[in-house]
């Protein structure tokens, strides 16, 4: 069996990715080839180090490595490539490492943070954004993203090459990336680490094959971004939300992959561990500045997370953060925030709330209002509409663990019914 | 040899589970579950997927100008496609046994629901010493 890197020293590698990738294009700024190159040499690091140990210096090497992948291509390309490289190819590649390494007056923490920025750049579409920053920042292979997402690898590599040459054609990247690109693209690079997240927490299940874990890598890539942003309300703000809501991830689905609702849930399954980083970082987050929504959110999420119960969670708080949210262009906080009302007021205000919300287009044939509404009708006591409701919700969605949640809370409640009845029954031939 | 395996459900109304006692639905869904872990354990899944329900279906064919038109399908519909596996398999035969177990999965009262399930095989490409017209 040919041996395998534990996981303490792929994330160890896998940390280093980035900053191979700033030295190489610091030299070459040829993205395409330099990305190619670090791979490749990632690739070597987990085929050489479990028998040979981690070199002294695994960043020099991966350098060393890369370098000598992207001159030896450079050699082996066409005419054309040889002579825009051909000064480059010539100095031997020991002593282009030692320029490399020796960085002189380069600030290598804004570096490793335009890569962040140049993955999403706003020529590449929000599919390619996540797969270059899963590529570039997480220094997962083709293929380990291809299977995260469930597309054929081919199909995933395609992606990825169209992505580099959009960037390529598109000009002004690393490292040519300006102040002004950086605050415009910053709140991409937090929203594509918040979707990878997600996509770990919602990605189909069932298919048995295995996966990197999505949620994790998200959560790995949002550090690094807080460790180069240390100042930043809102990476912070996102770094807590992914942690208090992974806290709970063991707790969420039951044996069968099922859905465990908040109010089912063991809260002791909850990984105590993550929820006070998740409080620790927010905290932090919060004295740096307040309001944003990643900030907001995470602040609900860890007054769930600080609750024994759902009856003993402080709604009010929650639903003033919600209000705090400006909840208006978003549909789905405005979900949650008609459940939140309904726990400090009662089901029928959050029903009315729904009732609301159905006006919005948005919403109004969507599976989530219909499932929201289920739930406040059957905590209302009207079952019969529950049932229709979360039917109709189970009928709608497209994911499948949210529909066999939904099918089986309908026939929960229908089981319960058609036994009551026949007590009901069974009462009155007794009499 | 690749085989597609299509299981239809009948059409008409709501997702035919829906109806069921949760103890069925729970079991309906473990069996699928299990089901595909085996079929990927054994090295033979390629792909599997579970479709939405017929609310969300959509006809589409080219208008005029090329744009899409976009119909609902009619709730008519006698059977549905809920959901396919597609197997890499030595024989036909044993394509027709995972069929049969896929057929054979636990409806109400955990009674096997024997649906019909289609399975049609994947063309391949020619053969490398295939010359058309010798």
């Amino acid at each position: 069996m040919i041996p395998r890197l534990d996981d303490s020293a792929q994330d160890v590698l896998r940390d280093l990715a980035p900053g191979v990738l700033c030295a190489l294009m610091r030299r070459y700024r040829d993205f395409g080839g330099c990305e190619d190159a670090v791979q490749e040499a990632l690739l070597a690091a987990a085929m050489k180090w479990p028998a040979q140990g981690m070199p002294d210096n695994p960043k020099g090497w991966l350098i060393t490595v890369a370098t000598r992948r992207l001159t030896d291509q450079i050699r082996a390309d066409t005419a054309r490539r040889l002579r825009e490289h051909l000064v480059v190819s010539l100095i031997p590649a020991e002593d282009q490492i030692a320029l490399a390494a020796d960085a002189a007056g380069v600030d290598e923490r804004d570096e490793t943070l335009d890569l962040y920025f140049m993955c999403c750049h706003p020529a590449l579409s929000q599919p390619s954004q996540i797969a270059l920053t899963l590529r570039v920042m997480g220094g997962l292979t083709t293929g380990q993203i291809a299977r995260a997402f469930l597309v054929p690898e081919r199909t995933m590599a395609q992606r990825l090459t169209r992505a580099k040459q959009t960037i390529e054609s598109a000009g002004r990247t690393f490292p040519d990336v300006t102040a002004q690109d950086r605050a415009i693209r910053l709140p991409s690079v937090l929203k594509v680490l918040y979707l990878i997240f997600s996509e770990g927490n919602t990605a189909s299940d069932g298919d048995g094959l295995s996966r990197v874990d999505l949620s994790t890598e998200a959560i790995r890539v949002a550090r690094l971004l807080c460790g180069l942003l240390p100042d930043h309300a809102e990476v912070g703000g996102l770094l807590a939300l992914m942690l208090l809501t992974d806290a709970r991830r063991s707790a969420r689905t039951g044996v069968n992959g099922e859905l465990i609702p908040l109010d089912e849930q063991a809260r002791s399954r909850w990984n105590q561990e993550r929820i006070a980083e998740g409080k620790q970082v927010l905290g932090r987050a919060l004295v740096q500045g307040t309001g944003g929504p990643y900030q907001v959110q995470a602040a609900i999420a860890a007054l769930h997370a600080e609750a024994p119960s759902i009856e003993a969670t402080d709604w009010p708080q929650i639903l003033a953060l919600y209000d705090a949210l400006r909840v208006d262009d978003n549909p789905m906080a405005q979900l949650s925030r008609a459940i939140a009302l309904a726990m400090v007021n009662g089901p029928a205000a959050g029903l009315a709330a729904l009732d609301d919300l159905a006006r919005d287009s948005r919403l109004a044939t969507h599976h989530r209002l219909q499932a929201s509404r289920a739930h406040l009708l059957e905590r209302a006591g009207h079952h019969a509409q529950a049932i229709d409701a979360y039917r109709c919700a189970a009928q709608r969605t497209t994911n499948a663990s949210e529909r066999n949640y939904l099918l089986l809370r309908a026939a929960r409640l229908s089981d319960s019914l058609s036994r009551t009845e026949l007590t009901t029954v069974s009462g009155r031939n007794a009499n | 040899m690749k085989y597609m395996l299509l299981m239809n459900v009948p059409g008409g109304g709501p997702y035919q589970i829906a109806g069921w006692a949760a103890a069925d639905i729970t079991a309906h869904i473990a069996f699928m579950r299990g089901f595909v872990e085996k079929l990927a354990a054994a090295g033979e899944l390629v792909w599997t997927g579970g479709l939405s329900g017929p609310d969300q279906a959509k006809r589409v064919r080219a208008g005029a100008d090329g744009a899409p038109l976009v119909d609902d399908v009619f709730p008519e519909a006698k059977e549905f496609l809920a959901g396919y596996w597609i197997v890499d398999v030595e024989t036909p035969e044993r394509a027709y046994a995972i069929a049969a177990e896929a057929s054979a999965a636990p409806g109400p009262g955990g009674r096997p629901l024997n649906l019909t399930i289609e399975v049609r095989q994947e063309m391949s490409g020619p053969p490398t010493d295939w010359t058309p017209g010798a």
